[in-house]
This record gives C-alpha cells, structure tokens and sequence, in this order.
C-alpha cells in the first residue's frame, strides 16, 4: 500500500507538526522585539537576540531559584520514596508474616485513588500542621508511593530466595538485607521508577499551585507561569527563554536514557 | 499453594519484628496522605464546610443535589466528556497509525519514536505557554500562515465555540506520543510466524495482514490504550488553568478545574468534595476496566 519513500513523507510531515512548538520557542527566544511583533512569519532571526532574552528571564524572575527549588523538591521526592517504599516492598516480597495479603490488598486499593481526589483533605491536613507554603508541602504528600512499593514487591518476587537467605545466614539484619542486598539488585526497576518519579513532579502543576503561594517555593512550572501573569505578559522573547530553560533540563537527559525514559515514563500507564 | 521453606517457618516461629519496622513508615505515610484523606474527601461531601470556618454542619446529600441543580456543574462535565470524546479515539488512532509506520520501516525507528515522545515528557505548562504564543491572535504563527493562504485568523482561545477544540488538539499532540509507545510494544510482540502463516493463506496485502494478525493481536493493548487515554483525559487541568481559566464564558470549563476554583479559589471545601466524589467515580470505574485487563494479561503470560 504504502510504498516506502511515502511513509517517510508522512512521518517526517507529522514530526515537523509535533516538534513545531518546540523549534517555534527556541526561535523566538533567539529574536529581538521587532521581529517578534510582526505581521508575516519571519523563521531564523536577523539579529541575534537571545542574549538579552535569556537575562531577562534569569534576571526579572528569579528563574535560578525555580530551577533550584525544582531539583530540591525532585530530588528530595525520589530519595524519600526509596527510603520509604523500598524496605516496604520488600517487606510484602520477601518476608512471611501474617497480614501481608491484607497489607497489599490495602496498597493496591491505593492504587485506584487519582492523586487530584485527595488533594483537598491533603491541603486541610497540612493547613492544621502548619506546613502549607514550605517545601515540605510539596515533598511530603509524595514521600508515599504505592505505585513505587506495587513495582518493587512484583520486581522482588523475581528475586531468588537463597540470595536473602545467605545474607541471613551471613547475620546481616533485615533492614541491611534491604539496603545492601536488594537495593544493588533492584537498579534496573529503581532507575525506571525514579525517571518516572522525577518527571512527574519537575511537571506537576496541580499540587505545586495548590501547596504554596510563596514566590521563592515556586516550582519551575509555577515559576514559569508566574513570570507570564505579572512580569513578562507580553514579552515573549524573555518567557519563550524561561519556557526553555524549563524544559532543557528533562530534555537532555531524555536525549542520554531514551529507553529507559521511554521505559519509565510508560510505566504511569501501569499506574 | 507454595509450601513453606524452612527458613520461613523460622521466621514465623519467632516473634518477627521486621515487617513492622520496614512498613510502619510506608502505612503510617499512606494513612496519613491517601486512606485517611480519601475517607475524610467522601466525609465533606456531606458538609458546608468552607475553609478557613471555625466549624462545619453535615448537610447530607444537599451538596449533591445543588450540583444537581448546577448549570456550571453539568456544562463543566459535558465539556470533559467533549474533550475526551475528541481526545480519546483520535490520539489513541493516531498513536496506531503512527506505530505501524514507524515499524514498517527498516531504519530511522528510533528518531521518529523520541520526536514523537518528546511531547509526553516536556513539561507541558512551559509548551502550553508557547502553544499561547502560537495561537495568538495578532503576532501568533498560527493566524500569520493563515493570512500567508488569504484567510482569516481567529483569537483560537478567547472564542467560545473554539477554544475547547484547540485545547483538544494540544491534548492529543500532548498524547498520542504516549500510546504511540503502547502500541509499538505491542506491535512486538506479535510472532512474525504469525504474518507468514497469513500470507500463506493467501493476504497479500498490507491490509489483509492488519486485518487478519495485527488488529485481532492488538485488540487488548487497544482497549488498554483507550481506557489510559480516557483517565488522562479526564484529568486534564494544566492546559485549561493557564490557557483559558475555563472561559470564555465557561465554555471549557472542565470537571478538574471546576473542583480547584471551587475548592481553593472560593473555599468552598464541601461543595468541592461533592464534585471530587463524581470525578473519582468517573476514574474509579475506568481505572477499574484498566485493572481488570492488566491482571488477565498477567494470568496469560
């Protein structure tokens, strides 16, 4: 049907549309005012501009901040959930205990709730503790994965047995067994859950605007938007720069680990 | 049943701590962020209680029956069921489309999969922003090309009528990179044997093939694919919160956004329970179609 030269038309046609926002925002970041308010497509800029576009965007918000406050919040959201979920999943893999089924019938009921339908309880929750409006509001609510500890109990089940029961033997304690034995195996599973993990949360938008309402907590989303609302409404030189700052850091990497990206990110469909 | 081994047998016969120490901080974590909240989400809708107030009254069911009777409730739903039912069939079509040609061709395969994955993992608030600038009105390069072909250009968010459908359209470019991915692992999955043995039987044609192997072979994943896409699609809000607040005139006003303006732009922390309670119903039961189809692929393979 298709002859071969066709179908690199079609596809190539289709990329040019998908990839079209992103090439549109680098451009115009690149471009000095007077090209971009104009009323004919202009594609490559006549006169560089994108020096001054990209100060502005680091300087007329604190674009620094939001990056950084997005690594803490990220980074901070992926250690907590292996510290919490890891020695959990391996608990319900690994260990026999009465009231394990129980357990993971109660983790797999998690999985069913939509993290949106808990957001207003959330919010209640950390009013009365006193920690809206600080990073903890937007890392806590995360530190619990069932997703994560779902994951890692079915990776663990694949786990031979004799490997934990030598470390028994060896008098190392359960939670060294966690840490020492199973950790180094599970990193196939962990990186796929932590690209996962990472993207999700440097993403998010409903939980951050929810969270906080302080400037310097803002989240690079928030940040991003914030800077269009109040500071750069119309210029767009300077917010096409933020808009790709904010995006360069997931891009890189995703151009390293493609699979594993690919891999860890499909996996939300699992979810 | 698996019988026990002797080690676990140890295990049980003395008083085993482990569990307790390894999951407390996992169940205490859950209770106090999805258990807890989910019960007190149901326990609110059945109150007035606002934000902020010293106290609350249970009102039973009248949450639900002034959503009954709430034209902006009813228009914010039907508008995500529009959404979705634009949403749903065309980037889980276009997904398919895009996996069959993708694995059609010897080479190249990985550089059409990351372009078209890229969309999935960008960060959709920052390419919303340059969609904005895209669409706008006088200097966007959607109307500039417009004119380039003698037609007339539209302000494609500011008009009612319109705008849900350019939101549509971002969601299926957000999408369909996203199913893409679904349906060429399943695409590989399919033994080759398979398309052989149907050529011998006399399919000649690329058509025939799909016919006959791929579309029977890929009818699980598609439903899959179709149910993931509804829920994703049912939760959209990113696009919606700074593109359109739900305007104008709440003609995208959608069932997410209605619940954060009323929850956390009018505190109305009751009402807005109510209307998380039918989103959740709404997700629970397509969640649950999910579920259902991942655990027989389990039972097969």
């Amino acid at each position: 049907m298709f002859s071969r030269t066709l179908r690199h038309v079609v596809l190539l046609l289709l990329a040019a549309v998908v990839l079209f926002p992103f090439i549109w925002m680098v451009l115009t970041s690149l471009k000095p005012p007077e090209e971009i308010y104009v009323d004919h497509i202009r594609w490559l800029p006549d006169r560089m501009y994108w020096i001054e576009n990209y100060t502005r965007a680091f300087t007329k918000a604190p674009l620094a901040q939001y990056l950084l406050n997005g690594v803490i919040v990220t980074v901070s959201i992926f250690l907590l959930q292996v510290f919490v979920n890891l020695p959990a999943a391996y608990a319900l893999s690994k260990l026999r205990w009465k009231g394990r089924e129980f357990v993971f019938g109660l983790v797999l009921a998690c999985l069913l709730i939509p993290p949106h339908a808990v957001a207003i309880p959330v919010f209640l929750l950390l009013h009365q503790l006193g920690l809206l409006n600080s990073y903890a509001s937007l890392i806590l609510p995360w530190t619990i994965s069932v997703f994560g500890i779902f994951l890692m109990r079915q990776f663990f089940m694949t786990v031979p047995d004799d490997l934990v029961d030598a470390a028994r033997m060896d008098g190392i304690s359960e939670f060294g067994i966690v840490w020492r034995v199973m950790l180094p195996v599970a990193y196939p599973a962990l990186t796929a859950f932590g690209i996962f993990s990472l993207v999700a949360h440097w993403n998010d938008y409903f939980w951050p605007l929810i969270a906080v309402n302080e400037q310097a907590l803002f989240t690079p989303p928030l940040g991003v938007v914030h800077f269009r609302n109040d500071d750069a409404g119309t210029d767009f030189g300077a917010l096409m720069a933020a808009a790709t700052v904010v995006i360069t850091p997931l891009l890189v990497a995703f151009v390293f680990l493609q699979r594993r990206f690919v891999q860890g990110i499909t996996m939300t469909g699992m979810k | 049943m698996k019988t026990l081994d002797p080690i676990a047998v140890k295990q049980i016969t003395k008083v085993n701590w482990a569990p307790f120490y390894l999951l407390g901080p996992a169940a205490l974590l859950m209770a106090m962020f999805l258990l807890g909240p989910l019960l007190a989400v149901l326990g609110l809708s059945f109150t007035d209680y606002q934000l902020g107030a010293k106290s609350l009254n249970w009102i039973g069911f009248e949450n639900f029956i002034e959503l009954y009777h709430d034209k902006n409730f009813w228009r914010s739903l039907r508008n995500t069921a529009l959404y979705s039912v634009v949403v749903v069939p065309t980037s889980v079509l276009l997904g398919l489309g895009v996996a069959l040609l993708i694995e059609a061709q010897k080479s190249f395969k990985d550089f059409y999969r990351t372009i078209f994955f890229l969309p999935v993992m960008a960060t959709l608030i920052a390419m919303a922003i340059s969609w904005q600038f895209i669409l706008h009105p006088s200097f966007g390069f959607l109307n500039l090309l417009l004119k380039e072909f003698g037609l007339q250009g539209h302000n494609w968010l500011r008009t009612e009528g319109l705008a849900l459908w350019v939101l549509a359209a971002i969601g299926i470019w957000n999408q369909f990179g996203f199913n893409m991915v679904l349906f060429l692992a399943g695409l590989v999955s399919i033994p080759r044997h398979l398309y052989d043995a149907a050529a011998m039987d006399g399919a000649s044609t690329a058509l025939e093939r799909f016919r006959l192997v791929t579309w029977p072979l890929l009818g699980p994943v598609t439903l899959f694919v179709v149910v993931i896409t509804a829920i994703r699609s049912f939760q959209v809000f990113d696009t919606v919160a700074i593109l359109t607040k739900g305007g104008p005139s709440k003609s995208t006003e959608v069932l997410l956004y209605t619940m954060y303006a009323e929850g956390f732009e009018f505190f109305k922390s009751g009402y807005a329970s109510a209307v998380t309670i039918v989103f959740l119903v709404i997700v629970l039961a397509l969640t649950l179609i999910k579920t259902r189809y991942l655990e027989k692929r389990v039972h097969y393979v």
